[in-house]
């Protein structure tokens, strides 16, 4: 049984859509397989949802929109890059992709982890949330594009810039905009105005530094680089100024 | 600053009545009345009254009358009291005003103006009392044609899943947070007795309330609050909100004195946070992109439950609902501007949408035109009042309706429109404590199944005198309707006869 359960199920995805596919996971999952191969994914939406198990799932290819989405428990890898809403309020287990991958990544995320090699699309990380242990996180190896952590209600967004050059910045505009709960770990600096007007920006405290030992140790072991080189680095602090941000909006 | 604000209602206290026993100092949440220790007597400060009534109706000896203090202002037909003291408001505030439940503007409504028919001769009126009546209605998406397998008696094409209501009338969407616990109780234990359906809103479902799921909508909007796996597991229908009658365009802020330990839990967010749904789900921006979602919906639930799509009526409602079934909903729903809420600003409530019954027509008349109505059920919501409101909303092509302010009247909301301050003195639309206990759930799903039940037999006393035993005989069919009051534009966009013609 031990065996069995083992050993990767190879599944060729060329030619199947996202049902059949879907389908096909389900089934291969609920006969108790933890591993499973992808191969030839193009394009192939909601790979990893409604699966409920905490299973590996490798993939080769291009994965379509809401990789994971309502996800709840499996381990995904992607070699390449992800689309659209990976992770779209992903509920637990993990993504690893090894690329970029695209707009809202961890959209409403309330679990989990998510960790990207390369850079993400707009507004990644957005209403992230969490509750009591529930903690989801999101790890950038590259940078992001505006409007990143929007919204955010709760959670951890690290945002490493590790393909920055000497001296470029992160180029997101409204960083952190209407966040309201959760943290952004930013390795290298950006400029006031890059940011949005509910955030602060703080020094690391020895607990910062401890989460992000945990978050980068993880990310290197990924990715093959070394924490300690990527911790070496300076690190931005931002969190919310109110956690609630509109509350003198409005006349009762 | 002194407020300019005139008290808005008058208290009066008839002191041969008042047996100074303070029921209406326990009962008013919004500190109007107090007790006086050193004169020992019961007083009033009439400058915070918002005229809920909840005094009135629990004062022992009937001692007390709410009336308005409409201030004589200079009569200006333009400059009427509630603009002059809404620009007050805003002069002393600066802030954005907000109010609670439906448009309360003079829009016309039109179900006044249609009137239904009943048989005469021609044809046999059917007393329901004595002969069979049908008022269960399937909602999902119907197939374009159905094949029939000969050799096994039963259907050879696959049918989407589909809900069997006994009654055409559901609950409309109301958030946890927004209302008590105890209302979500009450809503969950009428629409399971009466077989009719729920519906959670957007802040989550608490999990005492998991039993009911099968008779539970769930709702998944831009907060995507307590949205996980449980949660669509348990539902019967899964609805993506996209927009509200009451707000159309706008999110919702639940702000963070109404996030308590309980709702904490339910929505996942830290208590004391402000609960923001952002004005859009940012992972739809066109129609592929809810089909994206309301696909995701169905792999989430292995394509066990109908996906429903929630949009505020707006002018191009008809364009968008056609969309909306491209996208592969199976209900959709349409939220007129008289839709309710727990807290909107008041200028969008008062001014952004348009009428159900026009909204309604104009889907329903679209969806036939392009061939593509059996492909979603249609279900309306905002401000229907009575059965008589269903009957017409289901000649004009709905399949069902939400009830979302008649459900809370038959709670106890006397429609004072403070919901926002979350001071609801009849435990409705409040997260405190003591308040909430003010609404008993056994009482109030006794209340609500009631409502249901007079509304069921109306229904059929409506039907038996058309002559049709079946709501389905009625849904679309426009010829049982008559115009009264309209001109050729409103009858056109209607798709019924002036009365007489
Ligand atoms: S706010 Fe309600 S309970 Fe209080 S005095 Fe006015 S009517 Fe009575
Ligand atoms: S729910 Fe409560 S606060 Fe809202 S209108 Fe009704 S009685 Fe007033």
């Amino acid at each position: 049984m031990t065996k069995k359960a083992n050993r990767a199920v190879k599944i060729d995805a060329s030619g199947l859509l996202y049902r059949e596919l879907n389908a096909r996971l389900r089934e291969v999952v609920s006969n108790g397989t933890q591993r499973i191969e992808l191969r030839n994914v193009c394009g192939q939406r909601y790979i990893g949802t409604d699966l409920g198990r905490p299973v590996e799932i490798e993939i080769f290819g291009t994965p379509g929109n809401d990789l994971g989405a309502f996800m709840d428990g499996p381990r995904i890898t992607v070699r390449g890059n992800a689309q659209d809403g990976c992770g779209n309020t992903m509920n637990n287990g993990e993504i690893i992709v090894h690329g970029h991958a695209g707009d809202i990544s961890g959209l409403s995320a309330r679990g989990g982890k998510i960790f990207v090699r390369e850079d993400v699309g707009y507004r990644a990380g957005i209403h992230m949330k969490e509750y009591q242990d529930r903690r989801p996180a999101l790890v950038i190896g590259g940078t992001a594009q505006d409007f990143l952590g929007e919204y955010m209600a709760g959670g951890i967004l690290i945002l490493l810039g590790l393909n920055l050059k000497e001296g470029e910045h992160h180029k997101a505009n409204y960083i952190g905009t209407g966040m309201h709960g959760g943290i952004i770990y930013l390795r290298g600096s950006v400029e006031a105005f890059q940011l949005g007007k509910e955030v602060g920006v703080a020094e690391l405290e020895e607990k910062d530094h401890q989460t992000l030992q945990g978050f980068v140790g993880e990310f290197a072991a990924h990715f093959g680089y070394d924490a300690q080189a990527i911790l070496k680095h300076r690190f931005t602090k931002l969190f919310p100024l109110w956690i609630r941000p509109y509350g003198r909006l409005y006349a009762y | 600053m002194k407020t300019y604000l005139p008290p808005k209602f008058i208290v009066e206290r008839d002191p041969e009545r008042c047996i100074q026993c303070q029921v209406c100092v326990n009962q008013c949440a919004f500190d109007t009345h107090y007790y006086d220790a050193e004169d020992d007597e019961v007083r009033s400060r009439p400058d915070s009254c918002v005229g809920c009534h909840r005094c009135v109706l629990f004062c022992p000896t009937q001692a007390l009358t709410i009336r308005r203090n409409p201030l004589d202002y200079r009569e200006n037909y333009n400059w009427r009291p509630e603009v002059i003291e809404d620009i007050i408001k805003q002069a002393e505030t600066g802030g954005v005003l907000l109010t609670g439940m439906g448009n309360d503007k003079g829009y016309r409504i039109y179900w006044d103006h249609l009137v239904l028919n009943a048989s005469q001769v021609t044809n046999p009126s059917i007393d329901p009392l004595r002969e069979p009546m049908e008022l269960a209605t399937y909602l999902g998406r119907k197939p374009d044609r159905v094949e029939i397998d000969r050799d096994y008696p039963g259907l050879k094409t696959e049918l989407a899943p589909q809900v069997r209501i006994e009654v055409p009338v559901m609950f409309a969407a109301m958030s946890y947070g927004a209302v008590s616990i105890n209302v979500h109780e009450s809503l969950a234990r009428a629409a399971t007795e009466a077989g009719t359906l729920w519906n959670t809103g957007e802040g989550g479902l608490h999990p005492k309330l998991y039993e009911y799921g099968n008779n539970t909508i769930v709702q998944v909007a831009s907060g995507r609050f307590g949205v996980h796996p449980k949660y669509l597991d348990v539902s019967r229908v899964v609805e993506i909100k996209i927009g509200q009658g009451a707000k159309p365009g706008i999110g919702g802020h639940l702000p963070g004195e109404k996030v308590s330990a309980e709702v904490s839990m339910t929505r996942m967010i830290p208590t004391g946070t402000d609960a923001l749904s952002p004005a859009p789900q940012h992972d739809i921006y066109s129609i592929e992109d809810l089909a994206q979602l309301v696909y995701a919906l169905k792999e989430a639930t292995n394509y066990t439950k109908p996906i429903s799509v929630k949009i505020a009526a707006v002018h191009n409602s008809a364009a968008i609902a056609s969309g909306m079934v491209r996208a592969g909903a199976d209900i959709i729903v349409l939220d007129g501007l008289r839709g309710a809420t727990g807290a909107a600003p008041k200028i969008i409530r008062d001014n952004v949408g348009i009428p159900i019954e026009m909204a309604l027509a104009s889907v329903d008349t679209r969806l036939r035109q392009e061939g593509i109505r059996n492909q979603a059920s249609v279900v309306i919501s905002g401000g229907i009042r009575n059965s008589g409101d269903v009957a017409k909303a289901i000649a004009l092509g709905a399949d069902a309706v939400y009830i979302g302010t008649a459900a809370l009247i038959a709670l106890g909301c006397t429609l004072c429109q403070q919901c926002h301050t979350g001071k609801c003195a009849w435990g409705i639309c409040t997260t405190d404590l003591a308040l909430t206990k003010r609404l008993n759930p056994d009482i109030g799903a006794r209340r609500l199944a009631n409502l249901l039940r007079s509304w069921s037999l109306e229904l059929k006393d409506i039907l038996g005198g058309m002559g049709i035993n079946a709501l389905e005989s009625l849904r679309g069919n426009r010829l049982h309707l008559r115009g009264v009051g309209l001109n050729e534009t409103e009858l056109e966009i209607l798709g019924v006869r002036m009365a007489g013609s």
